[in-house]
């Protein structure tokens, strides 16, 4: 135990005192906020002085009426070859033909376009069409049009999260895919970046073989967790250092953007009840960033790191042991990324889109892909059995996978230049030590 | 005492047998050369002693103990493939080193210390590995294998690699630490080695001991009654139970033959029968070299 300790702080020491360790730790919670207010400067800025595309268009049927939310349309009268001709020798965005139709059923609207439209495009564009044929079938229906306007209406819900004691939180949805989308994407981050030092530190070893020299001194197995240890406590030591540099720095560009935005959005709006809700959305984010109970998150995230990371950790040892250099490791990746980029994707198409769904609750469990899938879910609230279920087996998954990965680093660090296939590392595993 | 004692060690694995009921046994304060060819199982021996690996039968005992994990501590390895961390610093990896070995911080720091002085290379602690030579790096790892005074030091081809002078430079230093009680063990296929240092030798071929004893009685149990003669102008003998091997001129009148004893007689009967027929200017008795042993073993081994 005395030995493992030493070797946890040898690995320890030396990551932490490399300058790439001082400049990753304090650089990217510098870079990555700094980056995304240039970003969104950026976007603002773009929108504010974005020129509206121009789309000609040609009505045959004169039922059009245009709307210039997205885009400027100019008339142009004459055939539509014409029109063709005029559009190609313009800068404008697209050439719109409609032609007569029978209101019941619109056919042969054409968008004439130099580039692909987006189907953004399209679908604004088919929108817009829609909805004017709508009021035109409304006013054949004999429809008032003040009856009309006051049928459009515009709903926000606002949800609400009642938790077990009665208390009334409201959630933003869009918030907590956001906490949960970074969540499981630092976690991936994280556990890959790791566990693959791990790997390297190994495949170091075994190059300057130095390993055997350390194992006449040590188990193998206490080299191999003394490794997996020690790189762990640099992880959550950045990690924790992240949180606290994060964490000041929102606070301080939080607290100037929640001042700075709603004049920003003063200048597209005019209406002063605009206004107050788009005061009402900010607060509202505010409100729901300080409601995510961070502690608990945070607490969350650091479980699955140690558990996750342990767990990768062990393979990525095991896969450094057998190989003679890094390319060689290459081919034994395989069985490690497939999980993790099952996670990843899991996180993306099932856990982000529907968190309590029954493949999210399973991605969440099973501990291969628990770490980056429960990170995923965690903020929208996890039932407390499947939390405890799910640290439950991931702790016992490490265990698995520790005592799997031992048994092919106790041989492989001390092969070399041996060939080694799957078959070669299961010979391996069922040796005697 | 035995400083080791091997009964019986044997080791399997899926396809082959690397030891089959191995029995060595070393006497405390010696040097004893554990030879064999490539593949033998001496490497394999050698991590069992050191509990890199277990054995599956057979029994180790270490100074009269059964071999356990603080025993670590007690031996000196130098592996066959060794290394150093190339980032680290010479000073911060020799304590690494000898803290694994159980030393406490002080205790590492004086006695590295002591063999940096030794070496004169006391101003290299805050170098990095990376940035000394070769043969610096050599020496280092020297250190690092004898800093802890391990009672038992095991030297597995501990010249590969190493330039002449600091081969010498070691075996100065083995000769040394035998002086002040250590025992040593060398596993090597360099047979001027083990002629100069060795006192005791094994021979395991094919996972097998095949030869084992003090190096005179290894070489008195394989001389062949062979004696070397200067002469002067030549002869034959009457007496069947001696007989000329080979006779070949040298310059003038001198000779020089090859004489073996085929009876009980010895070397001094030997040579009252040469006063009889011939002028003898040498006389010196053939004794087959470590290199002749081993080569004739191994050969007639693998001819069977």
């Amino acid at each position: 135990m005395n030995k493992i300790w030493l070797i946890v702080q040898r690995e320890f020491l030396n990551r932490v005192q490399k300058k790439s360790f001082l400049v990753a730790t304090i650089l990217l919670p510098l870079i990555f906020p700094a980056l995304m207010a240039v970003l969104v400067y950026v976007a603002v800025e773009q929108k504010k002085n974005a020129k509206k595309e121009v789309i000609l268009y040609i009505d045959e049927s004169s039922y059009f009426k245009p709307d210039t939310a997205k885009f400027l349309f100019s008339p142009f009268t004459g055939s539509l070859e014409e029109g063709k001709k005029a559009f190609e020798a313009s800068e404008n965005f697209g050439l719109l033909y409609i032609p007569t139709f029978e209101l019941a059923a619109p056919q042969g609207i054409k968008l004439f376009t130099k580039i692909n439209p987006s189907p953004n495009d399209i679908s604004d564009l088919e929108k817009v069409i829609a909805n004017q044929v709508r009021d035109l079938k409304m006013i054949e229906l004999h429809v008032d049009p003040e009856v009309l306007n006051k049928l459009k209406t515009v709903v926000n819900i606002e949800s609400v999260k009642l938790s077990e004691g009665g208390q009334e939180k409201s959630s933003d949805s869009k918030v907590l895919f956001g906490v949960g989308m970074a969540g499981g994407i630092l976690m991936y981050m994280f556990i890959f970046i790791y566990g693959a030092q791990i790997m390297q530190g190994i495949i170091e070893e075994k190059m300057s073989k130095v390993v055997e020299v350390i194992v006449s001194s040590v188990r193998p197995f206490q080299l191999m967790m003394g490794k997996i240890v020690g790189l762990a406590s640099v992880g959550l030591l950045q990690f924790l250092i992240w949180i606290v540099l994060i964490s000041t720095l929102s606070t301080v560009v939080l607290g100037f953007f929640g001042l700075q935005s709603p004049s920003q959005d003063m200048m597209q709006m005019n209406e002063q009840a605009q206004q107050v809700a788009a005061q009402g959305g900010t607060l509202a984010l505010l409100n729901t960033l300080s409601q995510i109970p961070w502690t608990y998150v945070i607490v969350c995230f650091i479980f699955y790191f140690i558990g996750g990371y342990l767990l990768y950790g062990a393979l990525f040892a095991a896969v450094g042991s057998a190989v003679d250099s890094p390319a060689e490791a290459q081919q034994f990746m395989f069985p490690i990324t497939i999980p993790m980029l099952i996670s990843y994707f899991g996180l993306f198409t099932f856990i982000l889109e529907d968190p309590h769904g029954t493949i999210s609750v399973w991605l969440s469990v099973i501990p291969l892909t628990s770490p980056i899938a429960m990170m995923g879910r965690i903020g929208f609230g996890v039932p407390d059995w499947q939390l405890a279920l799910s640290m439950i087996l991931l702790a016992g998954g490490f265990v698995l996978t520790t005592w799997f990965a031992a048994r092919i680093y106790r041989v492989g660090i001390l092969m070399h230049g041996t060939k080694v296939s799957y078959k070669v590392l299961a010979k391996w595993f069922l040796q005697k030590g | 005492m035995n400083a080791l004692a091997a009964r019986g060690v044997t080791k399997r694995y899926a396809n082959h047998t690397a030891l089959n009921q191995v029995d060595i046994t070393v006497p405390e304060k010696t040097i004893y050369g554990l030879l064999g060819p490539n593949g033998a199982g001496k490497t394999t021996l050698i991590r069992i002693i050191n509990q890199i690996i277990n054995a599956d039968e057979g029994e180790i005992t270490l100074f009269g103990e059964r071999l356990k994990p603080e025993h670590i501590g007690v031996i000196g390895y130098l592996p066959e493939e060794r290394g150093l961390y190339k980032k680290l610093k010479v000073g911060e990896q020799l304590i690494y080193f000898a803290r694994l070995k159980g030393l406490n911080q002080h205790d590492a720091m004086a006695k590295i210390k002591v063999w940096l002085d030794k070496f004169e290379i006391k101003d290299w602690w805050n170098k990095k590995v990376e940035d000394l030579s070769k043969g610096m790096a050599q020496k280092v790892q020297f250190i690092s294998t004898v800093m802890h005074e391990p009672r038992l030091i095991i030297l597995d081809e501990p010249f590969s690699g190493f330039d002449p002078v600091n081969a010498q430079l070691i075996t100065d230093e083995i000769l040394e630490l035998k002086k002040k009680g250590s025992t040593i063990i060398f596993s090597t296929h360099r047979m001027e080695t083990v002629e100069d240092l060795c006192d005791h030798i094994a021979l395991i071929n094919k996972s097998k001991q095949i030869l084992e004893g003090t190096k005179k009685q290894v070489k008195a149990q394989y001389k062949s009654n062979t004696f070397s003669v200067s002469h002067k102008g030549t002869f034959s003998f009457s007496d069947p139970a001696f007989e000329v091997i080979e006779q070949r001129p040298v310059e003038d009148n001198f000779h020089q033959s090859t004489v073996k004893i085929r009876s009980t007689a010895g070397p001094n009967q030997l040579i009252q029968e040469l006063t009889k027929v011939t002028e003898v200017h040498a006389f010196i008795e053939k004794v087959p070299t470590m290199s002749e042993i081993f080569i004739t073993l191994v050969k007639g081994e693998s001819h069977e």
